[in-house]
């Protein structure tokens, strides 16, 4: 493959009539990681929503490219069956659905659009098993319905499950550390760290500095009000961590200036 | 006169002339007689409102025949006999199928088989509690139900009998010449601290005409419990109004899970009557409906007695141009202290084109008791949707399974594992993404 594995080029967004992103560009290349940091309602989010296919947000202008095709174009199964994987920052609880049985069935819905044979519940039994080693869930977790129940780091842990077994190409972790206790953000920083390969990209989307220690990205980039305000190495993590995001905001210098007036 | 009228006319003056071995003309004459001044109920009546009856009553309707032959295929596709070598009592067209059933059984007293047998051989039980229960008087469907009994399942069990595999109640229609009607009628007493499950089941194949109009009458003696199931599968043509008559003795339990998801137009009415105090009901019930179908729910939990408990959940699933309706009714008379009652109605509607009505109603007379109840209307949860398919799943796929484990709390309420198993494939079997549901569980 020529070119890296995504590439965003001025992406506009808006929910309604709010415009969210305002112009992202943004390269990531196999192997690579990249944090998005930045404040709450700076976009980050919607970022990783417009990826993965959420139609509530419409895309008003730019592209994205992944593996070189027209990602937009594609509804959220399909981008799935390419190999694009979201973990949700809230994952969804669906009382009633084995977890299982649940994860079987796109994985085997992801098969068979890749002309691949499916797993039956044996063999899927055996491969889920040793995923879900990657991030210490016991054996009580086959049992459970999605999500239903569990806890906040619980939850957290099954959507690495969940990429664990989707194995993609592309993952996009939104906000995956918000609400861990220090153990439970442990558990699922060396589940994403097993899962770094050179074939694989990653975005990790996240508030603060504490998961990037876990999970050392190779770039970081700061969003504010819908567009990447500033790129860096690590090293702009411990930065916005020691100055908090006045140092890339604009407008609360103006205002604050405007208030002083 | 409506077609329907000139059609129940007839064929009750056929059903005269044969009164030589009619063993109840007073209680046929007396039901007739008050069908006749009751008519058809229209959508005028608080009862049938929402749902109506114009389209029955311009049927021409001809009483079913027995069959000669009845072509075992598509008995078989309608229904497979449980490997558990549990009783089944089948009728077709209304008619008891000897050939088709268990021997008439018996052991230790207790007694399964047609009503016809019941009275040959128990004549005096049948006629003490046959029609004191369900009350023709008050309802044109009963009575019209009562004036043509002919056959049915009677169970009887007396005090202390416990029978451990469940009792099958087949009602299977076939395909006659014109539309037809027949009228079940089941008769269950069961004695003093006595157990068992009745699972009755109304099929017919897609393309028959006709119209079932059933009453069961439960009655339990003191202490006694009884599982009652109710798979409603008639064909989408079909018309099937029905009425599940529970008197409830001191200290009983009744169990109903109702499953509706056939005919064209089905009223299923539950009620349940706590005649004396201690006693315990639960309703539970699932309909789902597609394509043009009509499914009202109907119940009326009467605690007329005190200390009693009764538990009801409803849900409903509507999809394409189809109609539900939920209308439960509770009521706590004033000596019903120490009455515990929930009632909940849940519907979820995955199409534009549906539309469901509920009705829960909550009377109380009493002033010492615990009473709640709630309905909803929701449509699927894109979160949950767009979840899915993140993950894979095709739209189509998405929503069934999200349908399915909407619907699956009703069928993880059943504790049977067969009838369990049974009731998830019909439910799957009715979703449009049946294939990727086949080993959800």
């Amino acid at each position: 493959m020529t070119g890296p594995m995504l590439r965003i080029r001025n992406l506009r967004a808006r929910v309604a009539d709010k415009e969210i992103l305002r112009g992202i560009d943004l390269e990531v290349g196999a192997g690579e990681v990249h944090a998005i940091m930045g404040p709450n309602g700076s976009g980050k989010s919607t970022l990783a929503q417009v990826l993965a296919g959420r139609d509530t947000y419409s895309v008003t202008g730019g592209e994205v490219l992944y593996q070189g095709q027209d990602l937009l174009a594609l509804p959220p199964e399909e981008r799935a069956v390419a190999g694009v994987f979201m973990a949700f920052q809230y994952p969804v609880e669906i009382p009633g659905v084995g977890n299982l049985y649940f994860l079987r069935t796109a994985l085997n819905a992801i098969r068979k659009r890749r002309g691949e044979e499916e797993l039956d519940a044996m063999d899927f039994l055996a491969f889920a098993r040793e995923k879900m080693k990657l991030v210490a869930m016991d054996e009580s977790f086959t049992g459970r319905s999605v999500n239903e129940g569990f806890s906040g780091g619980e939850k957290k842990r099954n959507e690495i499950f969940q990429m664990a077994v989707l194995d993609p190409r592309l993952a996009i972790l939104d906000e995956t550390d918000s609400g861990l206790d220090i153990d439970a953000l442990r558990i699922v920083a060396n589940g994403v760290n097993s899962l770094r390969s050179p074939d694989r990209a990653m975005i990790v989307i996240t508030h603060y500095q504490r998961l990037l220690e876990y999970v050392v990205p190779d770039r970081v980039h700061v969003m504010d009000n819908g567009r990447i305000v500033r790129s860096g190495d690590r090293q702009l993590a411990l930065e916005l961590e020691e100055k908090g995001y006045a140092l890339v905001q604009e407008q609360p210098a103006a205002r604050a200036r405007g208030e002083a007036r | 006169m409506t077609p329907l009228d000139r059609s129940l006319r007839e064929g009750f003056s056929l059903l005269r002339q044969r009164s030589g071995v009619d063993p109840m003309p007073a209680l046929r004459e007396a039901a007739f007689a008050r069908f006749a001044e009751l008519g058809l109920p229209t959508t005028e009546s608080e009862d049938w409102k929402y749902t109506s009856l114009a389209a029955l009553a311009q049927m021409r309707l001809e009483p079913a025949e027995a069959k000669a032959d009845i072509d075992e295929e598509l008995l078989r596709g309608l229904w497979s006999p449980p490997a558990d070598g549990s009783i089944q009592v089948v009728f077709v067209d209304g008619h008891h199928r000897p050939e088709l059933s268990s021997p008439a059984w018996g052991s230790g007293g207790s007694f399964v088989g047609s009503l016809r047998a019941g009275l040959a051989r128990n004549r005096d039980l049948v006629a003490c509690e046959l029609a004191r229960h369900a009350d023709f008087r008050r309802d044109a469907l009963t009575a019209l139900n009562t004036a043509f009994i002919e056959d049915g399942a009677f169970i009887h069990l007396p005090a202390g009998a416990v029978l451990q595999s469940p009792i099958h109640l087949l009602f299977l229609s076939t395909v006659s010449r014109g539309a037809t009607l027949s009228h079940p009628r089941n008769l269950i007493v069961a004695g003093r601290g006595s157990e068992a499950t009745v699972v009755e089941t109304y099929a017919g194949p897609s393309e028959a005409t006709y119209f079932t109009n059933a009453v069961t009458e439960v009655v339990l003696d003191e202490g006694a419990r009884l599982h009652h199931y109710k798979l409603q599968q008639e064909s989408e043509r079909a018309f099937h109004i029905a009425l599940l008559q529970v008197s409830h003795g001191r200290d009983s339990r009744f169990t109903s899970h109702s499953l509706a998801l056939g005919a064209a137009l089905a009223r299923n009415d539950v009620r349940a009557l706590f005649a004396a105090e201690g006693s315990e009901c639960t309703l539970n019930g699932l309909y789902m409906a597609a394509g043009k179908q009509h499914l009202d729910n109907r119940t009326l939990i009467d605690h007329k007695s005190p200390r009693c408990t009764s538990r009801e959940l409803y849900k409903g699933v509507l999809d394409g141009n189809s109609r539900g309706v939920f209308s439960g009714r509770v009521l706590v008379r004033e000596d019903a202290q120490k009455t515990d009652a929930r009632q909940i109605n849940k519907n979820l509607v995955v199409s534009e084109g549906a539309v469901v009505d509920t009705k829960p109603q909550l009377e109380i007379f009493a002033d010492d008791v615990k009473c709640a109840h709630g309905a909803a209307v929701g449509e699927l949860d894109e979160d949950a949707l767009f979840y899915l398919r993140s993950r894979g799943l095709g739209r189509e796929a998405a929503r069934s399974l999200l349908t399915y484990a909407f619907a699956s709390e009703m069928v993880n309420l059943i504790p049977l594992a067969p009838l369990r198993a049974r009731v998830r494939e019909l439910v799957t079997s009715r979703l449009p993404d049946r294939e990727s549901l086949r080993e959800v569980a």
